[in-house]
């Protein structure tokens, strides 16, 4: 059985990239599963989804902890612990990641001697935000070697069909070409094996111990802990404000702002917060001259660090 | 027929239109939602011939479901975890009306804390409603038994409700390969309800009353619905063995995987069971003769069956994906109620809890409950229940305490964050 796994954030597509892949799998006779899987987060938290696909029914469910083959959209979330992304890797794992950064600086980074793959920076299938997910999996389905260019089309066709061709063949048209991209390491990915009961690792089991209410009750009694929660991190575009156009209206931007993360000062100026600024693009929408920008929170950080080193 | 890759709840969807529901009265809530926004998108398409209606709350919604039914119409709905908590005033009441629908569960735990992974505290505490229970391991057996849903439900020596069980991600979000029934066949195995002496028309004012009894009748009338209730476990023989039939997919009261031959049986409900039968083919290998039982009906509860089935067996554990506090697990508890001072019963019947709010339930947690079951069958002991938890899960939840504890000091010492 396959067993494979997409990391990315909430709004980069990854439910829709398992279940194109999934589609694929399907049509090229497997028996599949497919899943995303999130909590309570929106746009911009971190949340994988997971494709499972065999020739026998498939009785394994939930998550993947052993997986064949992991996708990050985001490589920015490879040090994010919640994200989950090397948990479970080892060298039969195959590493796809969507980084402008090489395989050896990412293999030395995570201590991994596996097969890892990035999808390159100069080539037209660098994953553009908004076709992250089908790019991803046109590599992800060469890399597995058993799923057709007639396959993936078809999957993309059926998946995307109700965005409207426009989008189909913009996407279409990334997915193939990381297709081909990965044409040399074709079938680089092997099926794993289940755990048999012959020789598993044996978990070390406990019993839960009693512990008073004062510690077991599932409250946390602290004020403002919402401060100390950096919601920022789930942006993945950025408004920012144009001080020449804004004409500090009656601040639409900060009354609208359902995070409460515009602030205005005394002259009337609104600021961003940008810790807990999500991203939702609201201000943006409602400001009057339209003074707020829209740009993608990855060229606004490779902006900011520029200006840090200059 | 058509095989496609549906979603649990893409699968309860289609359940609906394929039995032709003409009402149905919505709430939304994660992670039953997409059934109700799949069904509005097929009414907004005619592809279904139906009224949507949504409600303000669950207890409205149960209560629009029941009317609507006492009209004679077919009525489907569904809600999850605290949506049906939420209505179980209304659970408890139109069941004693006697005027049948479906109702798809989509099982996630409650609250507190909050989770929004599946387990069976919420089917559960429905459990004594009078409504009859069907749990769903696969996509594939949502959409088969919310067919089955209508035909037990209205026939006409039960009269019941009917939950439609299913858990949240692992199946509601999960897309497999499903077999859609063809439509027409569909609508010839499920077939025109017969409201019988269930009536309101148009134009016909009339009023259905419920009396305020004393014990005495008021008893009489519970007892008729456990007896119907009780009944339908034949009429579920005859409406499923009708479904095989027609469609090739049979749905026995239990489920049995490799079992027969087995001396210990793991029982469990759900689609974790699944995972289970994962389990037990690799404890095959090892020559260890286990199998599984799984109850697709809760209510009523095939005690009969499981008393044929586990009669001379060596040793059983129940993994409950739900906790009775202060008890254990209920499936364990029922079982052991049907079980007991029986000929033949198994010697050992153990309890394990597992799964709660969607934890995973790992080959290697399957392959432990085996082998302290074979422990004990040999000791001859039976061991209290038990929550199988790794150390690593222990110290991460000591990491959140810990983090918890810092927060109380710096408020007691009046810091904040600002
Ligand atoms: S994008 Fe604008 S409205 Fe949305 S959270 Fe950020 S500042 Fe607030
Ligand atoms: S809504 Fe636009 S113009 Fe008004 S204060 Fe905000 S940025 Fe300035």
């Amino acid at each position: 059985m396959y067993r494979i796994r997409f990391h990315g954030r909430g709004g980069q597509g990854m439910k829709t990239a398992s279940r194109i892949l999934g589609t694929a799998f399907f049509l090229q006779g497997y028996e599949v599963q497919d899943a995303p899987r999130y909590g309570a987060e929106r746009r911009g938290a971190p949340i994988f989804a997971y494709v499972r696909a065999s020739k026998d029914p498939i009785n394994e469910r939930g998550i993947i902890s052993q997986p064949d083959l992991v996708i990050v959209a985001d490589d920015s979330l490879v040090p994010v612990p919640g994200a989950g992304v090397i948990s479970g890797i080892d060298a039969h794992t195959v590493l796809l990641i969507n980084s402008d950064e090489d395989p050896d600086t990412w293999k030395q980074r995570l201590n991994f001697n596996g097969s890892l793959f990035t999808l390159p920076v100069e080539t037209e299938a660098r994953a553009e935000l908004r076709f992250i997910g089908a790019t991803c999996t046109g590599a992800a389905a060469r890399l597995l070697g058993v799923i057709s260019r007639d396959a993936l089309t078809q999957a993309i066709r059926q998946e995307l069909a109700e965005l409207g061709d426009a989008i189909v063949e913009e996407n279409l048209s990334r997915a193939l070409s990381a297709f081909g991209l990965m044409e040399a390491h074709a079938g680089t990915v092997n099926a794993g094996s289940v755990v048999s009961a012959h020789d598993y690792q044996r978990p070390q089991w406990v019993d839960l111990p009693f512990d008073q209410a004062r510690i077991s009750a599932p409250a946390i009694h602290a004020a403002a802990t919402s401060i100390a929660v950096k919601t920022g991190l789930w942006r993945t575009m950025r408004p920012l404000i144009d001080y020449e156009h804004c004409n500090r209206c009656w601040w639409v931007c900060s009354t609208f702002c359902p995070d409460g993360a515009i602030n205005v000062d005394d002259e009337g100026y609104p600021h961003i917060d940008y810790d807990h600024c999500k991203g939702c693009m609201v201000c943006v929408a409602q400001c009057p001259p339209h003074a707020i920008a829209s740009i993608p929170e990855q060229d606004a950080q490779a902006a900011d660090n520029e200006e840090a080193r200059a | 027929m058509t095989r496609k890759l549906l979603t649990g709840n893409g699968a309860a969807a289609w359940g609906a239109r394929l039995s032709a529901s003409d009402y149905i009265p919505a709430f939304p809530i994660t992670p039953q939602t997409e059934i109700i926004e799949t069904l509005a998108g097929w009414i907004d398409n005619s592809d279904l011939d139906a009224r949507l209606v949504t409600l303000e709350s669950e207890h409205s919604m149960i209560t629009a479901a029941a009317a609507a039914a006492s009209t004679g119409v077919r009525v489907f709905s569904a809600t999850s975890s605290q949506g049906l908590l939420y209505g179980m005033e209304m659970l408890y009441t139109v069941a004693g009306w006697r005027s049948p629908f479906v109702l798809v569960n989509v099982s996630r735990g409650l609250a507190s804390p909050i989770t929004l992974g599946p387990d069976h505290n919420d089917i559960m505490a429905a459990r004594d409603s009078g409504f009859l229970q069907i749990h769903c391991a696969t996509c594939q057996e949502v959409l088969d038994s919310t067919l089955i849903a209508f035909r037990l439900a209205e026939h006409t020596r039960v009269r019941l409700p009917v939950i439609v069980n299913l858990d949240g991600f692992y199946l509601s979000f999960t897309r497999e390969p499903v077999d859609i029934p063809d439509s027409k066949l569909a609508r010839q195995y499920v077939g025109d309800y017969d409201a019988e002496n269930i009536r309101f028309r148009a134009s016909a004012p009339l009023s259905q009353a419920v009396a305020v009894l004393g014990g005495s009748p008021y008893s009489y009338f519970r007892y008729e619905s456990h007896l119907a209730a009780q009944d339908s476990l034949e009429i579920y023989h005859e409406v499923t063995e009708e479904f095989n039939q027609l469609f090739g997919r049979q749905y026995d009261a239990i489920d049995c995987y490799r079992s027969d031959d087995a001396d210990y049986v793991f029982v469990m409900m759900g689609s974790f069971a699944t995972k289970a039968k994962e389990a037990v083919d690799q404890l095959r290998d090892t020559g260890f003769a286990i199998g599984l039982l799984r109850p697709r009906l809760m209510r009523p509860f095939p005690a009969q069956i499981f008393q044929q089935l586990l009669a001379c067996k060596k040793g059983v554990a129940v993994i409950d994906q739900n906790l009775s506090m202060g008890m254990g697990g209920v499936l364990h508890s029922e079982l052991a109620a049907s079980l007991y001072g029986q000929a033949h019963a198994p010697p050992l019947l153990m309890s394990y809890i597992g799964g709660l709010g969607g934890r995973d339930i790992s080959s290697e947690e399957f392959f432990e409950i085996a082998s302290e079951l074979r422990l004990s069958a040999e000791q001859g002991k039976t061991p209290p229940p038990r929550l199988l938890y790794t150390k690593t899960e222990l110290r991460e939840v000591r990491k959140l305490q810990a983090v918890a504890h810092v927060e109380r000091q710096d408020l007691d010492e009046g810091n904040t964050h600002e």
